[in-house]
């Protein structure tokens, strides 16, 4: 299953492909267009200026969710920091907006995540991760939709989305802001 | 039969009926998935080495780690009590449940919270309690304890899940499909996670580094249970603390595999509480989550509970390596026929649950499922903590039969067996344990010996008083041992002086006393690869004994077996070994019973018989002396349990296609039997449950003809009463001098001499 030879960027997509996962790859300026072929209104989101500082999330996203809002949504967007190649999970970051609700609640979750953010392996995904972890922070790993399989059979969408989407942003290097990504798969947050 | 061991039959009976199936294709399908999973791993042992390594680090250094993470935590915001025990985590509980006047707790599943039972407390101060997991909860409705450590529920049907939220609920229509019953259980789940004041969680792991509590679903409900009130109240035993986050990476990637065969669970939530995620409060619909400016309250239970006497227990403390993932109970024969709700205590249930009851609750809890470990041993290699469990099973085993009623049979077996344990152990294990004793005089005494063996009034007594199932054929006892043919054909046919190699050909109480015939064919197979063969008295391996977990006998064993061949060893033979569970004793068990330079000896020198052929044949020997494989030689061979968990069936399948015979080969775990397991009259029904599986993949069109080859001598026992097809060991098939076999069905193929 592991082919390390090939990409990250391609291993990450087929394992998406295995878990049956929608999976699209695109840039920043065809962002606005991708999330409206993918998700489904109504929809919350937090903003994805984590992903990169230049990412905004259209304003057709409802980014300021009340209880209400995150029980009608049908899906919910948030930024991936990372992606993990072997297995296509994403780490999604708690935020003070509400991260963890709003890709827990809808039906259907999208994460933005940056290519150069896909690491190889949970090894290295890991030790990314903890000193954030370190600082007092919280962080999702998730592969894949929620499922169970206490019913009888296995189901996707238990207490969680039925259906993840990932969107990954290729260009990061070349972005508008014209500086160059160094810092490329780190996972060092801005905080909105 | 005592009363204990027909209640005992009778509740194995019932679950083997109402339970046995679903349990069966959940544990399998886990199981299968394990292997599966692992072998996409390039690096499978050296990660279960780190995985151990940070274990033994962390179990070592835990009272240090569990002052740092008390630090930790309070520095983050969170409060950190250390309990005593049960009701010291539930006085604690209730008092932080009372204060923030909580009406409903949610729960994720908790094997920690089963453990002090805090559902029942709670309750009892009138808090409604609900477990989120939908495996869980259906067992809340049921009122039932979970049967298996990750899948709760698999013993339960998807009708008769419908069948129960029925009666529960006033649906509108009834459910029928998994997905519609999962729909149902979410939704009213959520309704009741969506206005719970407190949530309750375990941990899989704590990082002490940065007070991160890792929690492994796959419904999500452990992400909706901690974040959305207000007060998250974790509860875990002590021993789940490592020291720092990066030691979380090597779990990450066994625990989904190793459990349910999963690459990883669907959510693995590195929470490091209070969290900063909002509150989601839905009496509050319309204040966005960005606005609240909720105190979020955290409390980590951490639970002694017996844990740190444990650990100053040599034999107990490896438990506390566990990670919870289940692999010793889906690879366990048993547990796959009955399941936890036979093979599990107050709590904890499978392979390790002996480990785990004797610790935290009562060796009388343990030992009521203790015995159904049969020390196959296939659960060590499926650990990913290396974990001895047959091991642990054996100690708590030894230690219940010490705290034993003396029995009004003791008078029996006293006078007559050499062991070394105190009177009051249960009078079937002695027998069992002392087996050698028996066979010799059953020899000795032969054919007298067979004949009242095989009556009636003998059988029936044999099973009133021993428990010995009068269904079970008894061994045949042979009235010239095997050693007594080797003496008497005077010795070896191949001079010492010119063999190529000198071998000891241990005679194990079965080949001596009863299956001579293998020991005849082993030596003519060796000598036919010319190899000067002895046959020394060596006693009884120790094997029996320790089944019956008589350490102190089996120990004495040990110690008279190395002494017997230890000079041979010292003289260079090799020793081999026909009987797997034996050469198990040489290559495993004695690792704790003799001194480590003997232990390391004799591991070395020894093999089994069919490792040592093919090691022959690999240097050159010459194949063409043995019987070879024509046409009607199509073998379907199971191999031994102890011999798979020591990587050793690989060479008896590659010598026989070597020679040209055709094999197939059984994939399950066990035949069922395992030495003296399947007499035992609590446990035949299991047996035969057990080996229904074998016996099913050995009648398929594609094996039913085939001539049946097992290695062990309870798997040849089991095999023959199975498929009424005589089984035969590996070394029988490639005697040189054995009869030709044109109908391998009920056709017996021992030698013409
Ligand atoms: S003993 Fe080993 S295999 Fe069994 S649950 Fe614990 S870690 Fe898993």
């Amino acid at each position: 299953m592991h082919s390390e030879h090939r990409p990250p960027l391609e291993r990450f997509t087929a394992a998406l492909d295995d878990l049956e996962c929608g999976v699209t790859r695109t840039t920043r300026s065809e962002l606005p267009a991708v999330l409206e072929s993918v998700v489904d209104p109504p929809a919350v989101g937090v903003p994805l200026e984590s992903v990169a500082a230049d990412v905004s999330i259209p304003s057709w996203i409802d980014t300021d969710p009340t209880p209400a809002t995150l029980e009608a949504a049908t899906t919910g967007v948030t930024p991936a920091v990372l992606g993990i190649a072997d297995y296509g999970s994403v780490l999604i970051p708690e935020r003070p907006a509400g991260a963890e609700p709003v890709s827990l609640f809808p039906d259907t979750h999208v994460a933005v995540l940056e290519a150069s953010a896909i690491v190889p392996d949970v090894r290295t995904a890991v030790d990314r991760l903890a000193p954030r972890l370190r600082r007092g922070e919280s962080a999702i790993l998730a592969t894949g939709p929620s499922a169970t399989a206490d019913m009888g059979a296995l189901v996707r969408g238990a207490h969680g989305p039925k259906h993840v989407h990932v969107i990954v942003l290729e260009d990061a290097d070349t972005g508008d802001t014209g500086v160059e990504n160094s810092n490329a798969g780190d996972i060092e947050e801005v905080h909105t | 039969m005592s009363d204990a061991r027909r209640s005992k039959a009778a509740h194995i009976r019932h679950l083997l009926e109402t339970e046995g199936d679903a349990v069966a294709a959940n544990t399998r399908g886990f199981n299968q998935g394990r292997y599966d999973a692992v072998a996409d791993l390039e690096d499978y042992e050296e990660l279960k080495r780190e995985a151990r390594g940070i274990k033994e680090a962390a179990i070592e250094r835990l009272p240090e780690l569990v002052e740092e993470v008390t630090e930790t935590v309070e520095e983050n915001g969170g409060t950190v009590y250390l309990a005593e025990d049960a009701a010291d985590a539930n006085r604690y509980i209730r008092e932080v449940v009372a204060d923030c006047d909580a009406d409903r707790l949610v729960k994720s599943k908790s094997m920690t919270s089963e453990e002090i039972e805090v559902n029942d407390t709670l309750e009892r101060d009138g808090v409604d309690v609900v477990e989120t997991d939908l495996g869980e909860w259906v067992l809340q409705l049921a009122d039932e304890a979970p049967s298996h450590i990750v899948a709760p529920a698999i013993h339960k049907s998807r009708e008769e899940i419908a069948r129960l939220f029925e009666h529960w609920f006033d649906l509108e229509e009834p459910l029928e499909t998994a997905e519609e019953l999962t729909a149902f259980a979410s939704d009213r789940l959520g309704e009741l996670i969506a206005d719970a004041d407190v949530g309750m969680t375990g941990a899989n792991f704590i990082s002490a580094d940065s007070g991160t509590l890792m929690l492994v679903t796959s419904e999500g409900n452990a992400r909706k249970t901690a974040v959305v009130p207000d007060t998250h109240v974790a509860v875990a035993g002590v021993e789940k603390i490592v020291p720092s986050v990066e030691e979380l990476a090597p779990f990450i990637e066994l625990l989904a595999k190793s459990g349910t065969g999963q690459d990883l669970t669907s959510y693995v939530s590195f929470l490091t509480p209070p969290t900063a995620s909002p509150v989601v409060a839905f009496d509050d619909p319309d204040t966005p989550l960005a606005d609240r400016e909720d105190d979020r309250a955290f409390h980590l239970v951490l639970i002694d509970n017996g844990r740190m006497a444990m650990r100053e227990d040599e034999h107990l403390r490896e438990t506390l390596y566990c990670i919870r993932c289940s692999a010793c109970a889906n690879t366990c024969a048993n547990f796959q026929s009955v399941g936890g709700h036979a093979f599990g205590g107050e709590t904890y249930t499978g392979g390790i649950a002996t480990g785990w009851e004797a610790g935290v609750h009562s060796y009388e809890s343990a030992a009521s499922f203790n015995d159904l470990c049969t020390g196959c041993s296939r659960c060590v290699e499926a650990c990913p903590v290396g974990i001895d469990i047959p091991w642990i099973n054996t100690v708590v085993r030894d230690r219940v039969n010490r705290g034993g009623e003396h029995d009004r049979f003791d008078f029996l077996v006293e006078g007559l067996t050499p062991d070394e344990e105190p009177g009051g152990i249960d009078l079937q294990k002695r027998l069992f344990g002392n087996y050698e004793t028996l066979a010799k005089v059953g020899s000795a005494t032969a054919p007298l010996s067979n004949w009242l063996a095989g009556s009636a009034p003998v059988r029936r007594g044999l099973e009133r008083i021993a428990g010995v199932d009068h269904r079970r054929d008894l061994p045949t006892f042979a009235r010239e041992t095997f050693r007594d043919w080797f003496d008497a054909r005077g010795g070896s046919r191949i001079d010492a002086a010119n063999a190529d190699r000198e071998v000891v050909l241990y005679p194990d109480v079965y080949t001596n006393y009863i299956d001579v015939d293998r020991g005849k064919a082993a030596v003519r197979v060796l000598e036919a690869l010319d190899v000067h063969v002895r046959v020394p008295p060596v006693p009884e391996s120790g094997r029996a004994p320790l089944s019956q977990g008589m350490i102190a006998t089996a120990d004495e064993r040990a110690s008279a077996v190395y002494a017997a061949l230890a000079e041979h060893v010292d003289a260079g033979r090799d020793v081999v070994v026909i009987e797997p569970s034996d050469l198990a004793m040489f290559r495993a068990d004695y690792e704790r019973l003799l001194p480590q330079a003997s232990f390391d000896r004799l591991n070395e020198a020894s093999y089994d018989i069919l490792e040592y052929v093919y090691g022959l044949l690999e240097h050159g020997a010459d194949p063409s002396a043995l019987r070879t494989g024509n046409d009607n030689d199509a073998l379907a061979y199971h191999s031994h349990c102890q011999q798979r968990t020591l990587g050793l069936g690989g060479y008896t399948v590659a010598t026989l296609e070597r020679l040209g015979y055709d094999v197939v080969t059984s994939d399950v775990e066990c035949c069922g039997m395992a030495g003296s397991f399947g007499y035992k009259r609590e446990y035949y029904e299991l047996s035969m449950d057990v080996g229904d599986h074998l016996r099913q993949q050995l009648t398929t069109a594609e094996t039913r003809d085939r001539l049946v080859v097992a290695s062990g001598t309870s798997c040849g026992d089991q095999l023959e009463s199975l498929l009424s097809r005589n089984a035969h060991h590996p070394v029988e098939v490639i005697d040189p001098a054995r009869a030709d076999v044109s109908n391998p069905d009920r056709t017996d193929i021992r030698s013409n001499r």
